[in-house]
């Protein structure tokens, strides 16, 4: 383990944006994961957790590397070449779009449990201190003197769980009437105070800008930056009724053949259904599948309404094309 | 062999190897420049004209040409001033930390943009420094047009300085004295002997600020609040189009922006030629 190996296997890393974790030694096997941008410590956590346990079935030591930034532009970066094994995805149509272009298998949703989503989550708010405008559901949220944050759906897949979530919302709440959707929608999105590309500038505008009166976000970001932010500055409100957001993986079937990865990727992926890895991930404000674990957590995650995408809005194919595409719902309920 | 180079290069040449220099610089313009280039035409073959058309006439992308071209002609219109201001006090002044002054003129280039960006965004948000003082006079800079187009002249101002500056060099001080001496006033020394010598540098610095501005990405889209037709920058809708893995529609959208910057260059070199002839009595 010479020194100038690691520091150049470093400056590698530097210039890739790949960050190299574990012991770097010649010859050894090196998976690359690429996921999505607030998910470094996550992995950061659970790596070196399947180092250990990899190495002890089988003696042999492996290296883990992490690739992180927009769902959307990893999924872009692979496509144009980036040689990651696995995905660890929010976005069940970035995997999609791997699996398109055959990078990714046909059916890559049934190769592990539960819609190949390891873990879970939803969206929640969070509040300043008091709650001072009494937000408890999406509702108040289109109240006049409410400023809401939450990244824009056109760039994050984040805000496009909040999009979603609030249609889901509306139509439950209007029985399904088209025009009182919209005009539901059109008011929710019209109170946006600031439409940030992704969910840590959204959360840098709530926070540090102290811009809104709520961020919208993933339960698990949102409990995160409670704890890291003080808990007495703000509370977390998860409304009755939210959406489920999967965080689907998939093996990147031709890398990882090529990297000489496949049973290791196979192993990662499912890794993340183990009951250590779920106690470890519902440590991270994410929910899990795990029974006894669920259990354990049942404190932390509030019992509420869980909308499927796939129900509500057919696919999530479709979801994309009628709201979320070039003059699709989203632009025209933003249109002036 | 002198023969050689006068065939080779059309006129004479004291120094050799114009053949060779001239070679790689082709060379290297084509991989660098023209390349990327001809991807981003390449990515606009699978458009018919009237795709083309509907996706650089949508109204949100209509709206946001507006806010990009408002906002950087702004950006041009204050660093034309202040750069020509900034300019003239490192030529023809001499006072302490003259050299840092000039050193500190090409942070916005050496300092990655997003960096920029973020910072004049916390500066002035209503928690910040500048927009805790500015809010209360009812001046909201972060997250409005404002704000963009500071955003603009932060990144842009040293084209207009390092432009303007060593043509201000090269104009000694006497000659202004000389005006002065003669009866000109300040206001007419300024107007009729100094603007017309540093005018074409001014306008080339003008119109790169404008055309940097045009581009810029990182620096704007923290401060910009990015709402959907009043504060959305045209790179944010390439960037949006991106997202969405379309490929053509964002080249569609880029080919906009480079062909209103490439009209701008080309204009201002022509103008500039015709400047530079006009001055000379007819050579150029």
């Amino acid at each position: 383990m010479a020194l100038p190996t690691i520091f150049r296997r470093s400056l590698v890393a530097i210039a890739l944006g790949v960050t190299v974790s574990g012991t770097a030694v010649a010859q050894e096997r090196e998976l690359l994961n690429s996921s999505y941008d607030i998910a470094r410590e996550l992995f950061a956590a659970i790596n070196p957790e399947f180092q250990a346990k990899w190495q002890e079935e089988h003696g042999e030591e492996i290296a883990i590397s992490q690739s992180h930034g927009g769902s959307s532009a990893q999924a872009r970066a692979i496509l144009q070449g980036l040689r990651a094994d696995v995905v660890t995805f929010n976005q069940v149509t970035d995997v999609q779009v791997l699996a398109d272009a055959g990078l990714v298998a046909e059916d890559w949703q049934d190769a592990f449990e539960n819609n190949a989503s390891p873990y879970y989550s939803t969206t929640a708010f969070l509040v300043r201190k008091g709650n001072p405008k009494g937000i408890e559901s999406w509702d108040d949220l289109v109240q006049e003197d409410v400023e809401v944050v939450f990244p824009n759906p056109k760039t994050s897949g984040n805000g496009r769980y909040t999009y979603l979530a609030a249609w889901g919302f509306a139509e439950n709440e209007f029985d399904g009437d088209e025009e009182q959707i919209e005009d539901f929608m059109r008011t929710f999105l019209a109170n946006v105070a600031v439409f940030d590309t992704g969910g840590r500038g959204a959360t840098t505008s709530f926070i540090e800008r102290e811009i809104g009166d709520v961020l919208i976000s993933f339960e698990s970001e949102v409990n995160n930056i409670r704890s890291e932010y003080g808990s007495d500055d703000y509370e977390v409100i998860v409304p009755p009724v939210s959406i489920l957001a999967e965080f689907p993986v998939a093996v990147v079937g031709e890398n990882a053949e090529r990297n000489g990865n496949s049973d290791l990727a196979q192993s990662y992926l499912e890794y993340l259904y183990t009951e250590e890895t779920q106690r470890l991930l519902a440590g991270f404000n994410y929910r899990v599948h795990n029974e006894t674990v669920v259990e354990e957590f049942a404190d932390q995650f509030p019992e509420t309404q869980l909308l499927e995408v796939n129900e509500v809005f057919g696919s999530w194919d479709e979801a994309m094309e009628t709201h979320f595409e070039g003059g699709g719902l989203l632009d025209q309920l933003q249109r002036r | 062999m002198s023969q050689l180079a006068t065939w080779r290069t059309g006129s004479t040449r004291v120094l050799p190897g114009f053949g060779l220099s001239m070679g790689i610089s082709v060379l290297f313009i084509s991989l660098v420049l023209l390349l990327p280039i001809t991807g981003l035409f390449g990515q606009l073959a699978g458009l018919s004209l009237a795709e083309y058309w509907a996706i650089i006439t949508e109204g949100r992308v209509v709206a946001s040409y507006m806010v990009t071209i408002g906002a950087a002609a702004v950006a041009a219109l204050i660093n034309a001033v202040f750069g020509l201001l900034l300019a003239w006090v490192l030529v023809r002044y001499d006072f302490p930390g003259k050299r840092l002054l000039d050193a500190l003129m090409d942070l916005p280039f050496a300092l990655p943009t997003a960096v920029a960006g973020i910072t004049l965004a916390t500066l002035y948000a209503s928690s910040g420094w500048m927009g805790g003082l500015l809010e209360p006079l009812g001046f909201q800079v972060a997250y409005t047009w404002v704000g963009i187009a500071l955003a603009m002249a932060f990144t842009s101002i040293p084209f207009v300085v390092r432009t303007v500056q060593p043509v201000l060099e090269d104009l000694p001080a006497e000659v202004d004295e000389a005006a002065m001496s003669l009866g000109a006033t300040d206001g007419v020394a300024f107007r009729r002997v100094i603007l017309p010598h540093i005018w074409p540098a001014l306008v080339t610095g003008t119109g790169l600020a404008f055309v940097r501005s045009l581009g810029e990405f990182g620096a704007i889209i923290f401060i910009a609040g990015n709402m959907p037709y009043e504060t959305e920058i045209t790179a944010l809708m390439i960037f949006v189009k991106l997202q969405e893995y379309d490929y053509a529609g964002a080249s569609a959208i880029a080919s906009v922006v480079l062909f209103v910057s490439l009209s701008l260059l080309l204009a201002i070199n022509v103008w500039q030629g015709r400047f530079v002839r006009r001055l000379h009595g007819g050579k150029g």
